[in-house]
């Protein structure tokens, strides 16, 4: 006997998505307690982040969240074809946001700021604390990127093979949430790592 | 209904029905009944190897000074104790055994919400505490840090930190999942008619247990990755010398791992929720007082972390509000005392088993409710913090507490699970040694600790021998106890057991010992003006 209940289906990736939440919300304790005792130096290091990428960034998850939400209207509406287009759009947008970060961890490796390395020990604590909240915070997020993009592709397939149809998308639909969550969570990071300087 | 009942009666889920046979059947089986035996299997091994443990340090601590092994071999083998007690036996504990095996039964379901993430989580499990052990012989020597990873010095020392770490982690994930499980199932699941308020009190404690897994869990997640990423990374979050904090760590350690305490206690209150009325005979007094008081143990218990670190450096301030909100979480704890107490009052009690080790967990769990309130107040904790009076305490609540109404819902439940009765002599005597032992092993580190005893010491000053040698011979009487327990339990078969042999109301003693695969044949409902305790 099969035993099917999308709402609890929803629900559990509610909750799931609520242990995320506090996941990184413990990082952002980290953060708001390290900031209070280092304001100005954590404003000194901000500077090296590059805001321009990191809004390029925002915009492109923001983009990839609206096309996974229509990508499940046009389940929905049974357009499979045009889901599967939309939900590559989303992948695309995952590997631009990838691309972008690459280019960024790269130049900041390159120039030698990542933790341990020689020129972090002549940097002050709070600058230092800054940078490794800054690679640990993004880092973890790229991490969920990646696992929102799995679930995003095997999404897709089960598109394609119609196992995802307009009966039953749960699926999709707890995908989409959770790349929400993963979208939600850069909306905090960018502003408390490159804008507040 | 009236129609003949067919006399195909389905197998039991002990069967091998599908299309394995012997242990592959167990180990890729997403029945719950079975995962929750598969976890008891698990934490039985790990228990007696925490026992063994807990054993050699008692041997070490006979006598003041070196005997057997030098002070790095104690420190490694308090932790490794520690982290298998706490992180594989007694957190998991009773949510994963009878939440697994009887909660879906209880509230008329035929299996949790999520049967192939349950299996995930008990795969979790196993792999987690298969790093967490694996830490001892791995690397440079078994993690010395105590079971707490306090910050600088897990940082700092060369043991095997990281693979105990991030078994506690996988461990973590696992609870989170189980948690995720348990509240989808009571939230969908539940019988035609049963409302929360006709919810049998065990799933109900378990409903609490689950928001503090999913809750509290992910803190400690991520803490336990800022350990991996500062001995790997150097990050410096809790390294003074790169402007880290180490009181921080302490604070994100204690946010996760007190509310875990409760997620120890509440099913095991649960248990005892369901053993009085079953053996008074008596409807259970103050039904909603109990299902909410383990709302409230939830609520409050997550909001008292910080009485761990009275010492550690914090504002007077930060100090009296913990303190404060310490004695408010022992309310709900005594109001359920209160309700069992006044569930027997004129009750027809049956002195079995379960109901004995039930009366061992109330006696034990109301010593170490009370110690743990002289610990919660700020003068008195200057005095005995870090002693051995800390470590009396907290084992009167995981295992006079937790530990007892395990033993109590194995005695409770083992006629559903395995189909057969057991020797209630034996048991009885396995009761007598584990309580004796069990006070003689702790109540005198009461007492040493507070002469001054530190806790986590390998050497002692000579007056307190005497304390040390007293538990070493609990120590010995409990482990007679846990013999005869198992011995009791799986030696040999005893004879059928009936359908409902404590005369119990709630749903999984209307259904076959042992249940069938579907657990029911026909599914339950309650009818309007049904309770869950309904006896005379």
């Amino acid at each position: 006997m099969e035993h099917r209940d999308d709402i609890g289906s929803k629900l559990g990736m509610w909750i799931f998505i609520f242990t995320e939440i506090l996941l990184f919300g413990g990082l952002f304790l980290v953060y708001a307690i390290m900031r209070s005792s280092y304001s100005t130096e954590f404003h000194q290091a901000a500077h090296h982040l590059n805001a321009f990428i990191g809004a390029i960034n925002t915009v492109v998850l923001l983009v990839s969240s609206a096309t996974v939400a229509m990508s499940i209207s046009a389940v929905q509406k049974g357009n499979k074809k045009l889901a599967v287009i939309l939900l590559l759009i989303t992948l695309l947008c995952a590997a631009i946001f990838m691309v972008n970060k690459y280019f960024e961890w790269g130049h900041k490796i390159h120039i030698g700021l990542y933790p341990g390395s020689a020129l972090m020990l002549t940097l002050s604590h709070g600058q230092v604390m800054f940078f490794s909240l800054y690679y640990f915070m993004t880092g973890l997020h790229m991490f969920h990127l990646v696992v929102g993009g799995i679930i995003l592709t095997i999404a897709i397939i089960k598109v394609q093979n119609g196992s995802i149809n307009k009966d039953r998308y749960v699926l999709l639909e707890n995908g989409g949430l959770y790349w929400h969550l993963v979208d939600l969570i850069w909306i905090y990071l960018f502003p408390l790592l490159y804008l507040i300087t | 209904m009236t129609e003949e009942k067919t006399h195909h009666p389905e197998p039991s889920y002990l069967v091998d029905t599908g299309k394995y046979k012997g242990l592959m059947a167990w180990l890729t089986s997403t029945d719950h009944k079975r995962i929750g035996l598969m976890y008891m299997y698990a934490m039985m091994v790990f228990f007696a190897v925490g026992v063994i443990l807990g054993m050699v340090m008692r041997i070490e601590l006979f006598w003041p000074g070196q005997q057997f092994y030098g002070p790095q071999a104690y420190n490694g083998i308090f932790t490794i104790h520690g982290i298998i007690m706490i992180f594989t036996v007694v957190i998991p504990g009773l949510a994963a055994v009878f939440g697994n095996f009887s909660m879906p039964i209880m509230i008329g379901a035929r299996d949790v919400a999520f049967p192939r993430l349950n299996l995930f989580s008990f795969y979790l499990y196993v792999i987690g505490a298969a790093i967490a052990l694996a830490s001892q012989f791995m690397g440079n020597g078994p993690p010395d840090t105590g079971w707490t990873f306090y910050a600088p010095y897990s940082i700092q020392t060369h043991t095997n930190v990281v693979a105990a770490v991030f078994g506690a982690f996988v461990l973590g994930f696992s609870s989170i999942l189980t948690g995720l499980n348990f509240i989808v199932t009571m939230h969908r699941m539940r019988a035609p008619g049963m409302t929360f308020f006709k919810m049998p009190l065990f799933p109900w404690s378990l409903y609490a247990t689950a928001w503090i897994q999913v809750l509290a869990t992910p803190i400690v997640g991520i803490t336990l990755l800022m350990i991996i990423a500062e001995r790997w990374l150097r990050i410096g979050f809790f390294d003074p010398s790169l402007g880290g904090d180490p009181v921080l760590y302490q604070h994100l350690f204690w946010i996760y791992s007190h509310p875990a305490v409760y997620i120890m206690i509440l099913p095991a209150m649960g248990v005892i929720t369901e053993i009085i009325p079953t053996f008074s005979q008596k409807k259970i007094f103050g039904y909603k007082a109990i299902a909410i008081s383990s709302l409230a143990i939830a609520l409050v218990g997550y909001f008292v972390w910080a009485h761990h670190m009275y010492t550690s450096g914090m504002s007077t301030t930060a100090r009296w509000v913990f303190s404060l909100l310490t004695f408010l979480v022992a309310v709900p704890s005594a109001i359920k005392v209160f309700n069992w107490v006044t569930t027997m009052y004129k009750g027809s009690i049956s002195l079995k088993p379960p109901f004995l080790f039930a009366l061992g967990f109330i006696f034990l769990f109301m010593i170490g409710g009370m110690t743990g309130l002289s610990l919660g107040a700020l003068a008195t904790n200057i005095h005995v913090h870090d002693t051995a009076y800390v470590v009396a305490h907290f084992h009167y609540i995981v295992f006079g507490g937790v530990g007892f109404a395990f033993f109590a819902a194995i005695f409770y439940w083992y006629p559903k699970m395995y189909g057969r009765m057991y020797n209630f002599k034996m048991a009885n005597w396995s009761f007598v040694f584990l309580f004796t032992g069990f006070n003689l092993l702790y109540f005198p580190q009461f007492i040493i600790g507070m002469m001054g005893m530190p806790r986590r010491y390998f050497d002692y000053l000579p007056q307190f021998t005497l304390g040390h040698q007293l538990s070493f011979f609990g120590g010995l009487l409990l482990v007679i106890g846990f013999i005869i327990m198992l011995i009791t339990l799986f030696s040999k078969k005893g004879a059928p057991a009936p359908d409902n042999p404590w005369g119990g109301r709630t749903f999984e003693w209307r259904i076959p010992s042992p249940p069938p695969v579907e657990n029911f044949e026909v599914m339950p409902e309650m009818a309007e003006n049904e309770q869950p305790y309904d006896y005379k």
